[in-house]
């Protein structure tokens, strides 16, 4: 039975540019491949990553044009796909003036009080 | 007598830029000096940690030449943990993130450290005591 383990991100949008994607989610789809059992906590300024509708698409250096932008939502959605739960903190949602309605499907909101306990439920927790 | 330790390390920044990468390799060495069992996930820039051809230079302000200087690597500083981690009956198992690795062209490495992948950082975490994520902030 493999560890459970809690992903917590705070720091988002972070070397996104140069790697077209999040590390701390890239790497908890490489694990997941690879067998492992993972929860994901936004919080702080990354319950931003849980935002429908972002568009890093456009970015370009003199004739040299991104083609492949990170689509964070988009690869939170896949997680969520493959049976990792993708929590965000309430109060971080509210105070960033974002409602659920502003967040992917099936994301869940956990509170501040509540964090301990969803500790709880995982073997390890891992803060990125 | 408690039976011996494993322990997991991920580190993510690279040299030179922040003290979170000096605290972890001070926290790998009191678990090496311990005889620890030890793995090291280098991801992102970590894999820079142990490359080879780190050199150190003469400090003009410092008015001193490259020897006095004496100028640190953390190469080097690696190579004496992995030493440490044996002379103490333990291991370090340096696995460097092999996609990093290529996208920083840093693919050589110090011996003693290895290419890997993510499932190597899972399968350590699954074996170890306790595992330690330090992220780059």
């Amino acid at each position: 039975m493999a560890k459970r383990i809690l992903q917590i991100i705070d720091a988002p949008y972070r070397c996104t540019i140069e790697e077209q994607d999040d590390p701390a989610i890239w790497i908890t789809h490489a694990m997941k491949g690879a067998g492992g059992e993972f929860g994901v906590l936004l919080r702080a300024s990354a319950v931003n990553y849980a935002v429908k509708g972002q568009d890093a698409s456009g970015l370009s250096f003199g004739d040299r044009k991104q083609t492949q932008p990170m689509r964070v939502e988009h690869e939170l959605a896949r997680l969520m796909e493959k049976d990792v739960a993708v929590y965000v903190v309430e109060e971080d949602v509210k105070e960033r003036g974002l409602s659920s309605g502003d967040l992917l499907p099936g994301v869940r909101s956990v509170t501040r009080a509540g964090v301990a306990r969803l500790f709880g439920e995982f073997d390890g927790v891992w803060h990125w | 007598m408690s039976e011996k330790k494993k322990i997991t390390v991920s580190i993510m920044d690279g040299p030179f830029e922040n003290a979170r990468t000096v605290t972890a390799l001070r926290l790998i060495d009191i678990a090496a000096r311990r005889g620890y069992d030890i793995t090291v996930f280098a991801y992102e820039g970590a894999v820079s940690l142990a490359f080879v051809k780190q050199t150190a230079h003469a400090n003009a302000v410092h008015g001193r030449d490259a020897a006095e200087e004496d100028h640190p690597l953390p190469r080097e500083w690696i190579a004496a943990l992995l030493q440490t981690a044996t002379a103490n009956g333990g291991s370090i198992d340096w696995i460097n993130c092999g996609l990093c690795v290529d996208e920083r062209g840093m693919s050589e490495a110090i011996p003693g450290t290895r290419r890997g992948s993510p499932a190597d950082l899972l399968k350590a975490a699954e074996a170890a005591d306790g595992t330690l994520i330090i992220g780059t902030r």
